[in-house]
């Protein structure tokens, strides 16, 4: 290329760059000045450059977000969405969640109307079924979750002390009666030690 | 490249049958050749198996996106750091990992053996070759990591968000190397059963190789617990996911076997327990790679899901029925030599905790598999949650605190009452006056008041043996005092070791006890808004949200939220959580966006923000503040556990405490034989 084409093809894309710039700028969405930065008092935010970026967008946090009776609630049941989470950590946690968000409102709207705790749970029972519980009721198939563990620990300390009894007479037994339960060693054995360990340390 | 690590994927796949044929053969012939063929057969594997391995780590670092394993799990621009754990990042690498890992553990086995315990060797190598085919089966036949795509993407999916983390470049091997190291002892257990030599042998000969198995899974365990912590956002550390509890299973049996191993040792008894405790952690190994890969349960690690499901089935279901198979036939020749004298003695107090630690790992088995359990009865898949095994675990788990600070201070074989006032005094006082302390200063919640006061009898046990000890060098050699200490642990690395272990522990259950006084609140807060919170100290915390900022990062684009914290008014410091949009080299989002926390920590609490994402895209973010009481103890804890366990597993302490032991017991035999002249 020779020097003055190459510098007229500079030139023309400069000014294409310009004008690709000028119209960026008329642009309305980007000339509108971004709401004012409110540091350090609070008040209006300022938009992000790409909200897509950090994810979903939230709905603000209220007072009855907070409520210990409701997440007391949100913490009986379970999320659906796979995470094996409560409703509450589900959605203080997996942000990404589209499950636990619509189970909170539905849990704040029932409590609106005037439904106690348990009456809330019980409503999402009718609706999911009991696997909707992060503890399954304590009946049925259940009870083996609740009380087997004991059951069979109990047995086996049962079992275990028996054993020790047994075991603790048949040594007895085997050492005959009036013979103590720690042997005293005679001087032939402890000759015998005291030969071995001066061996060993050689 | 690709061909290359297939090729000795299969030759790795004959070497294996053939040394376990050679070794099983060889070890019931009882010919030369036959053994030394085992042996190098095992040396063969591993060369193999490190040559896929290396293969693969070529076709990683070089993205070639044709292998569909490379296109899987990394993507132009994802860090190298993490291209190098992206081997086991997915389940076809893990298995190739596994069986490598195995091979080594089994050539290191056949060098560093002790000439005396050889008999076993060939039998330890079949099983190593038996164990390392399947595991190359698995690969061949349904997850090969060399497999190649019909076309070549122009990018990789790049790595799970959740895996780039340095706490998962050093948790999954660990974790992997607790569980393929178990192989090794129940090789030689296997070895033991079939050559019918029963007696303490195949114990000394396991002795390192079943404290690494647990150090590795205790060290994994931990580092899981960090990254879940770090990681997952939701602020603790332990939920019981089945991944998590088919960790800790074989934990809590080879726990129980490292107590109960001393009484056979020691008195000759419990050998078909001990055989049986080690059969079962090689099970429950397997089982517990099983869970992680298989999604038969759900759990959080559904990123490991895939369909090898049924080959880990039926490999356990055979190795089960055949391994009891030879434990019946062989139950004539473990016979006891000793019987336990006493319900007072350090015998029953270990057993009373075998039962505690196999009575955990039942109902955590239990209720892991209660889905498949109760759907199988009743047609319906019931999930057992955290409450469910806390129901069970937290009582006998206090209940086990409390024997580690009884054990050692009851005697071998039968305690009398003037012993016991003696061992107990300083233990129970220090319990009691722990409680009362904590009491008076108002902590009325019951299971931390116990756990509390538990926690101080144990530590009053240590404490009085590390100080009856160091009094006795100090006397006995004029050793000053810190040469007496280090001394004391240096001569009998296995006793003292272990009581840094229970240190360890101690400083596990106080930290368990902190997440009783978790306090967190979520705020949506404009730049310049704050919110307080009051942390169970009697101070309080505010939170004063900046501003939100964008920028890209290596492989990511990050959302951070910048937060001034300051306690009782004074400036502490900024935290700033982040949302990470993962992206390809081409700038496509590869996965949702993740939450990196902001945590600081200190000895007395952490506090965890997250920064959950913003309203309407402006600078008004969400969070959720947490203060988690003591967890700083949990990783610390931890690291004391491991340091115990180094302590143990250092070489040359057996022959320093037998020395001990030898001059101890000299001077006793010369003056009961001047006493008695």
């Amino acid at each position: 290329m020779k020097r003055r084409a190459f510098v007229l093809a500079a030139a023309g894309a400069a000014l294409a760059l310009d004008r690709a710039a000028a119209r960026e700028l008329q642009n309305p969405a980007r000339a509108a000045p971004p709401p004012a930065d409110t540091l350090p008092d609070g008040g209006a935010a300022g938009q992000l450059a790409d909200p897509d970026r950090a994810g979903r967008p939230l709905d603000p946090i209220t007072a009855r977000d907070n409520d210990a009776a409701i997440q007391a609630v949100e913490k009986r049941l379970q999320c659906t969405c796979g995470c094996g989470l409560d409703v509450y950590t589900c959605r203080t946690t997996d942000f990404s969640c589209t499950y636990s968000p619509r189970y909170h409102r539905q849990v704040l709207a029932l409590a609106a109307a005037g439904m106690t705790g348990d009456e809330i749970v019980a409503e999402f029972v009718k609706e999911h079924g009991e696997s909707i519980l992060m503890s399954p009721p304590r009946r049925g198939f259940a009870l083996v979750g609740y009380y087997g563990p004991w059951i069979l620990v109990g047995l086996a300390a049962a079992g275990l002390v028996l054993a020790l009894r047994g075991w603790s007479r048949r040594a007895a037994a085997a050492r005959g009666p009036g013979e103590p339960a720690l042997a005293v060693p005679t001087p032939e054995e402890l000759e015998l030690v005291r030969r071995e360990l001066q061996r060993f340390e050689s | 490249m690709s061909m290359l690590g297939h090729l000795a994927l299969w030759i790795a796949f004959l070497i294996g049958i053939w040394g376990a044929a050679a070794g099983f053969t060889g070890g019931r012939t009882g010919r030369p050749d036959l053994q030394r063929s085992a042996r190098n057969a095992v040396f063969a594997l591993a060369v193999t198996l490190l040559i896929a391995v290396f293969a693969i780590e070529w076709l990683l670092f070089a993205r070639d996106f044709n292998v569909s394993y490379v296109a899987a799990e990394t993507s132009r621009n994802l860090p190298i750091f993490y291209t190098w754990s992206a081997l086991y990042a997915g389940q076809p690498g893990s298995l190739l990992f596994w069986a490598t890992v195995l091979s080594v553990f089994g050539s290191l086995a056949m060098l560093l053996t002790a000439p005396r315990h050889r008999i076993y060797l060939p039998y330890v190598a079949a099983v190593v070759c038996v164990v390392a085919v399947f595991f190359i089966t698995v690969m061949l036949g349904a997850a090969n990591p060399f497999a190649r795509l019909p076309y070549t993407p122009p990018d990789g999916n790049g790595m799970n968000p959740q895996l780039q983390n340095p706490g998962m470049v050093f948790h999954p091997p660990m974790l992997y190397l607790g569980y393929i190291s178990i192989t090794i002892p129940f090789a030689f257990a296997v070895a033991a059963l079939l050559s019918r030599r029963l007696d303490v042998d195949w114990l000394v000969a396991i002795r390192k190789w079943t404290i690494l198995s647990w150090l590795f899974l205790s060290i994994g365990i931990c580092l899981g617990m960090w990254w879940a912590y770090v990681e997952l956002g939701w602020g603790g550390y332990w939920a019981w996911d089945p991944v998590e509890n088919a960790s800790f299973l074989p934990w809590l049996v080879m726990t129980a076997f490292l107590h109960s191993v001393m009484i056979q040792e020691k008195r000759g008894m419990l050998k078909k327990w001990n055989l049986g405790l080690i059969l079962a952690a090689w099970v429950l190994s397997i089982f517990g790679t099983f869970i992680t890969r298989s999604g038969v349960i759900q759990s959080v690690h559904s990123f490991t899901q895939s369909p090898v499901g049924g080959y880990f089935s039926a490999f356990l279901i055979v190795s089960v029925i055949l391994l009891t198979i030879l434990y019946v036939t062989r139950l004539p020749l473990l016979r006891t030599e000793a019987y336990l004298e006493s319900l007072v003695s350090r015998e029953a107090t270990f057993l009373f905790n075998n039962l505690m630690l196999v009575g955990i790992a039942v109902t955590v088995f239990t209720l892991t598999v209660f889905p498949i359990l109760s759907e199988a009865f009743t047609g319906n898949k019931i999930q057992m949650k955290p409450p469910a095994f806390d129901l069970v675990n937290v009582p006998l788990g206090l209940a086990l605190l409390a024997l580690t600070g009884i054990g050692p201070l009851i005697a071998w074989r039968r305690a009398s009452i003037p012993n016991l006032k003696r061992q107990f005094i300083v233990p129970v006082t220090a319990g009691v006056l722990a409680a009362a302390v904590i009491l008076l200063l108002g902590m009325r919640q019951v299971w931390p008041v116990i756990t509390i006061s538990l926690a101080s009898f144990v530590l009053g046990t240590v404490g009085q043996e590390f100080v009856r000890g160091v009094r006795a060098r100090h006397r006995q050699y004029g050793e000053i005092y810190p040469l007496a200490f280090f001394r004391l642990i240096a001569r009998n690395r296995r006793r003292y070791g272990g009581y840094v272990v229970h240190t360890g522990i101690v400083m596990l259950f106080v930290a368990f006890t902190g997440m009783a006084f978790k306090i967190e609140t979520e705020a949506s807060l404009k730049p310049g808004e704050s919110v307080s919170l009051r942390s169970p100290y009697g101070w309080t915390y505010t939170f004063k949200h900046l501003g939100v900022s964008q920028y890209d990062a290596l492989n990511r684009q990050i959302t951070a939220g910048t937060v001034i914290v300051s306690r009782d008014g004074k400036t502490i410091g900024t935290m700033v959580p982040e949302k990470r949009q993962h992206v390809d080299s081409f700038g496509r989002p590869t996965f949702e966006p993740a939450t990196a926390v902001a945590i600081r920590s200190d000895v007395r609490e952490d506090l965890y923000v997250v920064l959950g994402g913003v309203v309407d895209g402006t600078e008004t973010a969400v969070y959720r503040f947490t203060i988690n009481p003591l967890v700083w103890w949990v990783w610390y804890g931890g690291l004391v556990v491991a340091l115990g366990g180094v302590i143990v597993m250092w070489p040359g302490g057996t022959v320093g405490s037998n020395r001990v032991a030898s001059g101890y017991a000299a001077k006793l035999a010369a003056e009961s034989q001047v006493t008695g002249a």
